[in-house]
């Protein structure tokens, strides 16, 4: 049986790398005793894998990771005993069960993900209250954003390991609009497409000439795309599971 | 949330930020308003050295079960980092408050290789504490030293307020006690140090004065404070299943060196390599219980949730329960996906068939430590393995399916000869020989041998602690004739040759069996930039040599010298235990390549019976 962990990290975990996260949780699932499958062969690993991995940095209250359980296990059980093991900025949010089929687990799914963006100095209040008595961001954001989106495309230089080339990023913004406690940047992500919230953000600031303001990015969730007709057109990871009663194993 | 000491600005530039943020899993938090002292316990190198020793552990899950003390780590900032902080004078911090150094009550700092004697002042002067101890002042931290170093602590005597020379878990509660009763008494720093030097094992360099003959040798070595003993008696835990261990050992998020749960199966070893300082300096060998063990397998498993168990100790075939710990331990944990690692086994039947139910025979090599080439020079330094033993196991091993061997050995010892050089070579050849004897259907492949030397660097507390070592270019020169040797063999297409560098060896020499003299030294190679020495993409062996000619410290005097019988030692007011008159006459014995049988076969009365402890009582019931 197939189980999906979502998980914030924040504070000072927000300089953990995903390498060592996944290190952490392999840790963490021995520590909390959740009955995980083992691959088989000399050196057995547990079969566990990430969704879309976190820039270092980033804070996040929608990390994912899906596991083959060798055995049931209560959804609350399981939320319980991992979060007794958790250290100070990571915790997990929920342990569901998800379908079993390949599709539905791996991060191939991962279609979109959606960030809150604050000035750097505001990180601490911003997300721990999600509210501010000052706005975070002046008026002028709310048009330059307007100005911005509504060029007929953003082209920005692409940097990979090997090389860098211009592309067009404006399909790839699914949203982009001011809140009370930040910008909200909904974008691509996953295998097909994937682009990174502060590029996204520094050529916005350089549209509006306000380069060099320091932000903090935080992820708010990631999404599949909805394969059922119809609205919403994305559903969050979490939503695709369900919960596992206690009954079950008892 | 924790506040940081470094801000997003800093830890999103350097390389792993993870090393500085604290928080670990099993890590302590203590409210600094609710505790009387504060203990920041060092090791002086980065963060994935240090969080993989197991002696901080201990230390640390020690200290913290006081509820008056709180006990955080700090370790070397890595260069970038070390850039940062002296360019925006950030002092160095504690991993767990993220408060300055400079504020807490103590700064221990752990020597466990000279190599990270520069790494020492660093820690030192990021933390805006001055390097000499007598120019601190009531508000600095007393700084003191400890490990396996701390048995010469002379080239490090005026950097430290104290030294605890031995096991740590014996003393520090009545030296914490101390400090209490003379803060709560008003009493100064002096008073203080005062107070300290009448506990057992406690060593304050700044109570004692060295007088020197003409020839630069020790004339007279006495206290110039009547409160300080002649003679500084180590600590020993004489039982060591009755004693504390870390049973929720710190969790680090990043990859460290150590990453598992080690279990230490004993203290000490029965051996008595004569080079060997470990050896020397742990003894009586003693052997915790296997029931307590097997126990605390399972608790730091669950603690820890790490994937790997080790067993530590000088050497684990000699540990008497070994097979039952063993066999607990995969039939316990080998299913549950644990890995279980046995470094410095003796090959032979047991170890082989262990081995080959833990790993994959294929992958893994088998190691041997011959040490010497030659028997003559294995008698020498009396490493009772034997050409038999070798070729023995290493056949076993072969026809059980490994065809890698590495094999280590060490160039330089006293006594040698061309001969026993090149013998190396032999030796390994002899290995690739035996495999080659098993029926070609029957291998897999060639054989892999893989022989590797370091430089003998005589050890304070060693029967070879009168030897003379070599110049750098004699080192070089005798791993040519080793390398020259290797292209001799008949197998030599199955074999390689591997030699360490020689430059450190010749540093570690004037530090190991260093006087007080030697420590502008470091402190001058400090001041042209050195740290991190043991890194070699630190170590500049030109800024060192510079160092000396500043100083005007004379390298010969130190390595080259054959030392005289009565000479007195720097480190000879320290009592082991083992006495002088024992080693003497080891060294008599090394000189005419006679053994000496070890603990268990006979007593050898080497003087560690005063302990009353391990292995000295155990023969005789």
């Amino acid at each position: 049986m197939k189980a999906r962990i979502k998980f914030r990290k924040y504070g000072v975990l927000k300089f953990l790398g995903h390498l060592d996260v996944m290190r952490f949780f392999q840790k963490a699932m021995r520590r909390a005793d959740i009955p995980v499958a083992f691959t088989s062969g000399y050196s057995p690993h547990m079969i566990m894998s990430f969704a879309q991995p976190l820039g270092l940095g980033i804070t996040s209250e929608a990390e994912y990771l899906d596991i083959e359980l060798a055995e049931p296990i209560s959804s609350a059980d399981a939320l319980y005993r991992l979060n007794q093991t958790m250290a100070d900025g990571i915790d997990v949010v929920s342990f569901r069960q998800i379908n079993e089929d390949k599709k539905s687990s791996g991060m191939t799914l991962v279609a979109a993900a959606e960030y809150l963006v604050v000035p750097r100095e505001a990180e601490a209040t911003a997300l721990r209250e999600y509210n501010s008595s000052q706005p975070l961001f002046s008026a002028a954001f709310s048009d330059g954003i307007k100005a911005f989106l509504a060029q007929p495309e953003i082209i920005v230089l692409k940097k990979t390991k090997r090389s860098e080339k211009e592309a067009d990023i404006k399909p790839m913004i699914y949203d982009f609009h001011l809140e009370p406690y930040g910008i909200c940047l909904r974008l691509a992500a996953g295998s097909e497409a994937n682009l990174k919230p502060d590029l996204v953000m520094e050529t916005f600031l350089g549209f509006i000439k306000e380069e060099g303001k320091k932000l903090h990015y935080h992820r708010r969730e990631l999404y599949a795309k909805n394969l059922e007709e119809g609205e919403p057109e994305y559903l969050s990871l979490e939503a695709l599971g369900w919960e596992i009663p206690s009954l079950h194993y008892s | 949330m924790r506040k940081l000491a470094l801000n997003d600005e800093i830890l999103l530039k350097i390389e792993k930020p993870a090393r500085y943020i604290g928080g670990e899993v099993n890590s302590v938090m203590k409210d600094p308003e609710k505790v009387d002292i504060r203990f920041a316990m060092c090791f002086p190198d980065v963060y994935e050295i240090g969080m993989s020793h197991l002696g901080i552990q201990i230390l640390y899950d020690m200290f913290n079960r006081r509820e008056d003390v709180w006990c955080e780590r700090v370790y070397s900032p890595w260069v970038d980092l070390d850039k940062i902080m002296r360019e925006q004078q950030i002092p160095l911090f504690a991993l767990e408050s993220q408060d300055p150094v400079k504020d807490f009550d103590f700064l221990g700092i752990t020597l466990q290789y000279e190599m990270c004697y520069t790494n020492i002042l660093q820690v030192l002067d990021l933390s805006g504490i001055p390097l000499h101890a007598d120019q601190r002042d009531e508000n600095d931290p007393i700084v003191i030293g400890g490990g396996p170093c701390a048995y010469n602590p002379e080239p490090l005597a005026e950097f430290f307020d104290l030294f605890y020379i031995g096991e740590g878990e014996t003393v520090y509660d009545q030296l914490l006690d101390a400090y209490q009763a003379n803060r709560q008494a008003g009493g100064s720093r002096k008073d203080f140090l005062e107070a300290a030097c009448q506990i057992e094992g406690i060593y304050v360099p700044s109570f004692y004065e060295t007088r020197y003959n003409e020839d630069g040798t020790i004339a007279e070595f006495c206290p110039v404070n009547s409160k300080a003993p002649a003679r500084i008696k180590k600590q020993v835990v004489v039982d060591v299943t009755d004693t504390v261990y870390p049973e929720k050992p710190l969790v680090p998020y990043i990859k460290v060196t150590q990453d598992r749960v080690v279990l230490e199966v004993q203290r000490g070893c029965i051996r008595g390599c004569r080079f060997c300082q470990a050896g020397m300096l742990y003894r009586p060998t003693r052997e915790r219980d296997v029931a307590q063990l097997k126990e605390y397998a399972r608790q730091m498993l669950k603690s820890t949730g790490h994937e790997e168990i080790s067993l530590s100790s000088l050497s684990t075939s000699d540990y008497s329960e070994l097979k039952s710990l063993v066999t607990f331990l995969i039939e316990e944990f080998k299913g549950k996906g644990i890995n279980i690692s046995l470094p410095s086994l003796r090959i032979d039947a047991f170890s082989l068939d262990v081995m080959s139910r833990i790993q994959d025979v294929r992958k893994s090599s088998l190691t041997f430590a011959p040490e010497a080439g030659s028997q003559r020079m294995r008698n020498v330094i009396n490493k009772g393995l034997t050409e038999e033993d070798i070729l023995n196991g290493a056949g076993q091993a072969f026809e059980g399916g490994w065809n890698k061997v590495k094999l280590y050995f060490m160039l330089g010892l006293p006594t040698e000869t061309e001969e026993d050089m090149e013998a190396i070579a032999v030796l390994a050849d002899k290995v690739a020989r035996r495999y080659y004897e098993i029926p070609k259907e029957q291998r897999i492949g060639k054989c892999q041998i893989t022989a590797s030397s370091s430089f003998f660097i005589p050890k304070p507390f060693t029967p070879f602690q009168w030897a003379e070592m070599l110049t750098n270019e004699e080192y070089i020169a005798r791993a040519a004739i080793v390398k020259h040797a290797f292209l001799n063999q008949l197998n030599k297409k199955s074999l390689r040759y591997n030699w360490h560098d020689a430059e450190v060896t010749v540093l570690e020499g004037v530090f190991a069996r260093g006087d007080r003299h030697t420590g502008k030294v470091i402190e001058e190679a400090y001041r042209l930039g050195c740290i991190y020495d043991s890194w070699t993409e630190c170590f500049d062996n030109e800024k060192w040599m510079k160092a000396f000619e500043n100083t005007g410290v004379d390298i010969g005097f130190y390595n080259l010298r054959r030392r005289e019988e009565d000479e007195i030692f720097p480190w000879d007011f320290i009592d082991i235990g083992v006495t002088k008159e024992f080693l003497r006459k080891e060294w008599e014995l090394a000189m005419n390549a006679e053994v000496t049988p070890n603990c268990r076969t006979q007593c050898s009365g080497c003087g560690a019976a005063v302990w009353k402890g391990g292995v000295c009582v155990e023969s005789k019931n």
